[in-house]
């Protein structure tokens, strides 16, 4: 498997995400410059966390017109996987590769703290090493993760399976309390309807190593790993 | 002030304005050999305001320079306090950290959110400036009482601004400290510290060495925000200072952001000669100080400058502190490979101007000459007072305290609740989990640590780092206050399993032309440098900040720390929390009658008053060899150093950061006191002498550790043991941890939700 982190200007979390499938997972992966307009085939592309263009205007809102994001769509649309983190989720709504948009946290503060998250199905590359209900912990760190969609939007994520991931407490109960954002159903990371794209606002890059205090987003790098090969 | 042209005549009430002294005008007179214009006026008034020359502070901080000197181990302080933008210290294996502390004080109290927030901005350009990559922040605040809506506005507004500047960056927030007093009611304390980590040979000077090499202007463009702010900052609060709105700067951390890598990547080049960036007294300062440090010249014509405004004269020009902008220096020959870097990340990148033979700072204005001013003169030879000092007179009346007046409260439970509710006590998570304390992925103790620690990537090595300072303390004893803050920030770091290899210092105090704040701050420096010469730890640098003062007076003095320990082998880290049932539970260090300037006497007495407690150095590098030597050999489960609150807080504290909810049954209080004639029960519980830890360790080790205790000359007494779900002290304390977390956790979101 061959990965690629790219780079927007903002970007916070790429060198997070490199060193996580590098030195932690042991891919090979490069870096992306947002004005590449197109880039080696790679099999998992990762839009990292961050402040792409200092948020201006909206979240994400600049970044899906750089170069690169063309490029990007063509790689999702020949089916190969696409991960979205924090800001990196919010370009993926954006860009209309996912469905939704982002609201203000309802505290309306910046939240930085771990979360369990409850994985609801395997189905997807991204989940593919997850018991249906296991929770894993990861931390969050944004201001906008308050997911929003329309109910139609919100029944079709629920028909289809898309919805991956739910805030809920450790034993996996999903209620209003362990929701940190206020986010519509909980929704803590949705893929698309073919599932080879996925967006989630906690950080998995974050959690992959004991020594930073929780493991549990190695999980999902290891999903991947192991569906891609 | 009159709206004001090149053709403005200087008048006496103008350079009064400019807060330049008669004195001081006929030095500049001599200097220049003539009158000055008034572009050159406003140079020096910003160049020679005490925020950039220190001219009341500089005999005292020359005292740190002094003892430096005197320290073994000279060669491991690679850039000194005053050298450049900020200090750098050797951490072995080809690396260093180069990290420093300022305040941003009275911007903060006009306009909380940007003011905090351009303060991030700028300790951060001081640290990537030097070549160095930030990877953490740390802050360090003070406000008045919590329940003011006042208060609540400015530390809301503090937090918030912090967390945009440093979240937007990238670097993470790790931690620092927050008090509340009445005493900062109108002037909020902002200090915010970074630390960056550089290659020893990768050092930038601020420099602008080699005749004829380009000055580039880099960053944003230049308008009238922040004009004249250092001046700003050089004088004392008042019920007007909000008309100097416009003398605070706005932020722009995305634009920052790409500085920062833009000037990183530069550094990777040969193309770099030298780097400062424009904060206070913004091109005016950036041009003399780099001319000053390499003895040249430096030209500019401020016509190439981009600026957001039209309009400006040259006097704006110079004075204005717009943020996220750098001079930088660059080889001749290397321009276009230098402007591809720039344009890489859509930076402006304009050469303005060169590297000149002589030593004047040469300013045009299109071709025609606007200022020019020899450049040593204005960055370094500014005026230097030595003002007058005596002992302040409310020492006298703050130091009677009677301790047969004080009764010992009858419910300890209660009083170990009250104090758990106290702001300054309370969890600060409301505050850090506004800040992203993990991106990086390198934050291993997360804030609510006795030190925060941060890994190094491709080395065993960590950082730990603590701000600290007991304003209380000093404002009631300012030589054993200042030996206090060094020697509890140290004993932080300590207690993590990292070694003190230096501090930095940001130094808030009221106005120096009072004789008894002056003899506060010189006492203060005085205490701080005995403690460093016991513990043998460099001062780096730091930053004065002075006229702390609102309309009811001035500020409790606070010289605060911040402390940076480096830890060889992170896998010998040691948390602050206990960690497993059975585990037997230490008190190191000796327990004595001290209740005055405690938390406890000002809370349940509502005193502060009395002499703080007494330091004594040797106890106190005793117990630091002796907990370093116990992290060394693993045998420590957790360590949390006694502050505020004394032992029984402490041991609360011990309690609350494990995954397991861990409780404690303490019955070893009877030896404590058998160790210490005529003990109060008050100040067992909740005394704070200095010197003292809670450690656990498993019942494998216990002979070990007191055989160490016992090398160490550390007076040591088993006190309890580890166990589930409650403390309990004796037959005093006995509370459920969950009851204890409650209160911990929610008096600071009770107070600032907005919606409940």
């Amino acid at each position: 498997m061959k990965a690629a982190v790219v780079v927007f200007p903002g970007s916070n979390c790429d060198t997070d995400c490199f060193h996580a499938l590098k030195d932690v997972m042991k891919v090979p992966v490069e870096f992306i410059w947002h004005k590449e307009r197109s880039f080696p085939k790679t099999d998992l592309v990762v839009i990292p966390g961050g402040f792409s263009y200092g948020d201006y205007l909206r979240t994400g809102a600049i970044a899906r017109f750089s170069p690169v994001m063309d490029s990007v769509t063509k790689h999702a649309h020949e089916g190969r996987a696409v991960i979205g983190i924090c800001n990196g989720f919010q370009i993926l709504l954006e860009s209309g590769l996912l469905p939704g948009a982002m609201l203000r946290n309802k505290t309306l503060e910046f939240i930085c703290k771990h979360t369990w998250i409850r994985a609801e199905e395997n189905l997807t590359i991204f989940t593919g090493q997850m018991e249906p209900g296991e929770t894993l912990c990861v931390p969050i760190a944004h201001g906008e993760g308050n997911y929003y969609c329309d109910d139609e939007t919100l029944k079709s994520l629920q028909d289809h399976a898309q919805i991956v991931f739910r805030y809920s407490s450790q034993s996996g109960e999903v209620r209003e309390e362990f929701n940190p954002n206020g986010s519509r159903d909980h929704i803590a990371g949705i893929v698309n309807k073919k599932k080879n794209v996925l967006g989630m606002m906690p950080h998995p890059e974050r959690a992959s190593e004991e020594i930073l205090g929780s493991h549990g987003g190695r999980k999902i790098w290891e999903s991947i790993l192991n569906a891609i090969g | 002030m009159p709206t004001l042209d090149d053709k403005t005549t200087i008048t006496p009430k103008l350079i009064a304005a400019h807060g330049i002294t008669p004195d001081e005008y006929k030095r500049i007179q001599e200097i220049l050999g003539r009158d000055p214009n008034i572009t050159e006026l406003g140079m020096f008034s910003v160049m020679w305001s005490e925020h950039c020359s220190y001219k009341n502070s500089k005999p005292v901080l020359k005292l740190f320079s002094k003892m430096n000197a005197e320290l073994p181990h000279q060669e491991n302080l690679l850039v000194k306090p005053g050298q450049e933008n900020a200090g750098i210290v050797d951490i072995g294996d080809g690396l260093a950290v180069c990290f420093k502390i300022e305040s941003h004080n009275h911007p903060s109290a006009i306009e909380p959110f940007q003011g905090a927030a351009t303060g991030v901005g700028g300790i951060l350009r001081d640290i990537f400036t030097m070549g160095a990559r930030p990877i953490l922040l740390m802050n360090s605040l003070r406000f008045g009482d919590l329940a003011q809506p006042v208060s609540q506005r400015l530390f809301r507004g503090v937090v918030a601004g912090i967390a945009h500047y440093g979240n937007c960056m990238g670097i993470p927030t790790v931690g620092g400290d927050v008090y509340f007093d009445s005493s900062y009611e109108g002037n909020p304390l902002v200090n915010a510290m970074a630390l960056g980590i550089i290659k020893k040979n990768e050092i930038v000077r601020g420099a602008a060495t080699g005749i004829g090499n380009p000055v580039y202007y880099v960053g944003a463009t230049t308008g009238r925000d922040g004009l004249g702010g250092a001046a700003f900052a050089s004088k004392e609060l008042s019920d007007q200072s909000h008309e100097d709105r416009p003398a605070v700067q706005v932020g722009d951390p995305f634009m920052e952001k790409l500085l920062m890598e833009a000037c990183l990547e530069l550094l990777k080049t040969d193309a770099l000669v030298g780097m400062q960036d424009m904060g206070a007294a913004g091109l005016t300062c950036a041009g003399c100080e780099t001319a000053s440090r390499a003895s040249t010249g430096v030209e500019i014509d401020l016509a190439y400058v981009p600026r957001r405004e039209t309009g400006m004269i040259p006097y704006e020009i110079l004075l204005s502190e717009s943020q996220e902008r750098m001079l930088v220096i660059v080889k001749k020959g290397k321009e276009k490979e230098v402007e591809r870097i720039f344009e890489k990340w859509d930076l402006h990148a304009v050469k303005i101007g060169e590297v000149t033979q002589g030593d004047k700072y040469r300013v045009l204005d299109s071709g025609k000459l606007a200022a020019e001013i020899p450049a040593k003169a204005l960055a370094d030879e500014g005026p230097i007072y030595i003002r007058e000092e005596e002992k302040p007179a409310y020492l006298e009346e703050t130091q009677k305290l009677d301790l047969g007046s004080i009764k010992v409260p009858r419910d300890f439970n209660q009083l170990l609740k009250k104090l758990l509710a106290h702001p300054s006590i309370a969890s600060k998570s409301w505050v850090w989990q506004q800040y992203d304390h993990m991106v990086r992925t390198d934050t291993v103790f997360y804030p609510g640590h006795d030190a925060a620690l941060i890994r190094i990537k491709g080395t065993q090595k960590g950082i730990a780092v603590s701000t600290d300072c007991n304003s209380l303390y000093v404002y009631l004893d300012p030589f054993e206050g200042g030996k206090i803050a060094v020697a509890e920030a140290a004993r932080n770091v300590v207690c993590s399993g990292a070694k003190p290899v230096g501090l930095t210092n940001c130094l808030n105090f009221g106005n120096p032309m009072k004789p008894e704040i002056f003899w506060q701050f010189h006492s203060a420096v005085s205490g701080m440098i005995e403690s460093c010469k016991m513990f043998e730890i460099p001062v780096t640098g730091g930053n004065v900040s002075f006229y702390n003062e609102s309309p009811q007076g001035a500020i409790f003095p606070t010289p605060t720390i911040g402390m940076v320990g480096l830890m060889e082998n992170i896998e010998k880290r040691v948390p602050s929390f206990f960690q497993n049932k059975g585990d037997l539970i230490f008190l190191a260090g000796e327990t004595f009658n001290e209740i005055g300037g405690t938390h406890y006497l000002m809370m349940e007495h509502g005193l502060k008053k009395g002499l703080p407690p007494r330091l004594d150095l040797k106890r106190e590098k005793a117990l630091h060899q002796f907990i370093l030597d116990a992290a060394q050999g693993g045998k420590l489960a957790s360590c949390h150093d006694l502050s505020e609150g004394g032992l029984a807080l402490a041991l609360a504290e011990c309690c609350f950061k494990s995954d397991q909810e861990l409780g404690a049954v303490i019955n070893g209080m009877g030896a404590i006191q058998e160790g210490s004639t005529g003990l109060r029960t008050d100040a067992l519980y909740f005394g704070e002498s200095q010197s003292r830890a809670v450690i656990s360790v498993s019942p494998n080790h216990k002979d070990d550790i007191k055989r160490l205790a016992q090398k160490y000359g550390v007076k040591f007494y088993e006190i309890g043991v580890v166990n589930a779900d409650s403390l309990v002290v004796e037959d005093r304390i006995h509370l459920t941890v969950q009851q204890m977390k409650n209160i911990f956790e929610s008096t600071i979101p009770k107070t600032m939700e907005r919606f409940s």
